[in-house]
């Protein structure tokens, strides 16, 4: 297992957006993100939640029950989007061979099956007061079940095969028949009746009160800010467990720069 | 304020349970993957220093045999 060899292929000029794409470099530019990102998402959560439980009103038909969108709607969003996100880079990852690629889709399945698990928990809390029932077999919350149950096969291939390299190709190969089913949960309320409500907002219009969506996308920004801190600071710990005898980690961890 | 009190604001008009229960699994979860994010990160610089203590024992090793 050769895992000495760091030096990446994209060194001596070329185009400079696959220079990053090198273990070494990514690691302390990655490093640099993972605050600022942090920070924005911070700082966003705060506002988002002022403006949802402060500045809002109460809703005249699901009174103050309906604040639960401040968390359910983004992290909906953010299931779909990471999944789409993490086939991507498994896709790139199995056309390039590239390493990173694959770490970039293995550092975010975790985050997005722990989306996808509170979208579902706060969709059961929410449907009890609205609908009667914390759960149904419809078109929306079962594509939802299945995408939580896709990025846990994910995770679970990844972890069920020793040799990494195949372990990343099998699980890339996972990810990307499982882009199917987005889709199916995007379009789910439109394909067939269900019970969970259509699209509030979409391109070209909302029919959610203003302050009610204002605090929604801000929260929606906030979680998609803390996504990205997250994977990135998950991808650094996948590379320090992958590159663990490369020389240039050892040097950094032994000069306390990791 | 459109609460008036804490315990109007915890009440959520009767729908206190619902949201609380929803929020505080979102805030459990998110804590949750921080602490063990920082965890196996702890793990796996320990894990580089002991690849590279045993590499230099390994050299030391090679050394004396040579």
């Amino acid at each position: 297992m050769n895992t000495v060899a760091t030096r990446p292929a994209s060194e001596g000029g070329g185009f400079s957006l696959f220079r990053y794409a090198a273990p070494h470099l990514f690691y302390p530019l990655a490093g640099k993100l993972v605050p600022l990102f942090a920070v924005l998402a911070t700082v966003l959560a705060a506002i988002g939640l002022y403006m949802g439980f402060f500045v809002a009103p109460t809703d005249f038909q699901q009174g103050d029950s309906y604040r639960i969108i401040f968390i359910h709607v983004p992290t909906a969003w953010m299931a779909m989007f990471l999944y789409l996100v993490m086939a991507f880079w498994a896709a790139i990852g199995l056309a390039f061979n590239t390493r990173l690629s694959m770490i970039m889709a293995h550092s975010l399945a975790p985050t997005g099956a722990l989306m996808a698990f509170i979208a579902l928990w706060t969709g059961a809390f929410w449907g009890r007061p609205t609908w009667g029932t914390y759960w149904v077999w419809d078109a929306r919350l079962t594509s939802t079940l299945i995408l939580l149950f896709l990025y846990l096969g994910y995770i679970g291939l990844q972890a069920a095969i020793d040799d990494t390299r195949r372990a990343d190709k099998a699980s890339a190969v996972l990810a990307l028949v499982g882009v199917v089913n987005v889709p199916i949960i995007y379009f789910s309320v439109q394909w067939w009746n269900t019970l969970h409500q259509g699209a509030s907002v979409k391109p070209g219009g909302s029919t959610m009160a203003t302050v009610m969506l204002t605090a929604m996308m801000i929260m929606v920004f906030a979680f998609w800010m803390y996504c990205i801190a997250i994977a990135l600071y998950r991808a650094r710990v996948l590379i320090l467990e992958r590159e663990k005898r490369a020389q240039w980690v050892a040097e950094m961890v032994a000069a306390g720069k990791a | 304020m459109q609460w008036g009190s804490l315990e109007n604001f915890l009440e959520m008009g009767g729908y206190g349970f619902f949201v609380w229960s929803s929020y505080g699994m979102c805030v459990a979860i998110v804590v949750a993957e921080l602490v063990m994010g920082r965890a196996r990160r702890r793990r796996a610089l320990a894990e580089v220093a002991r690849e590279s203590q045993l590499a230099a024992q390994r050299a030391v090793a090679a050394q004396g045999r040579s």
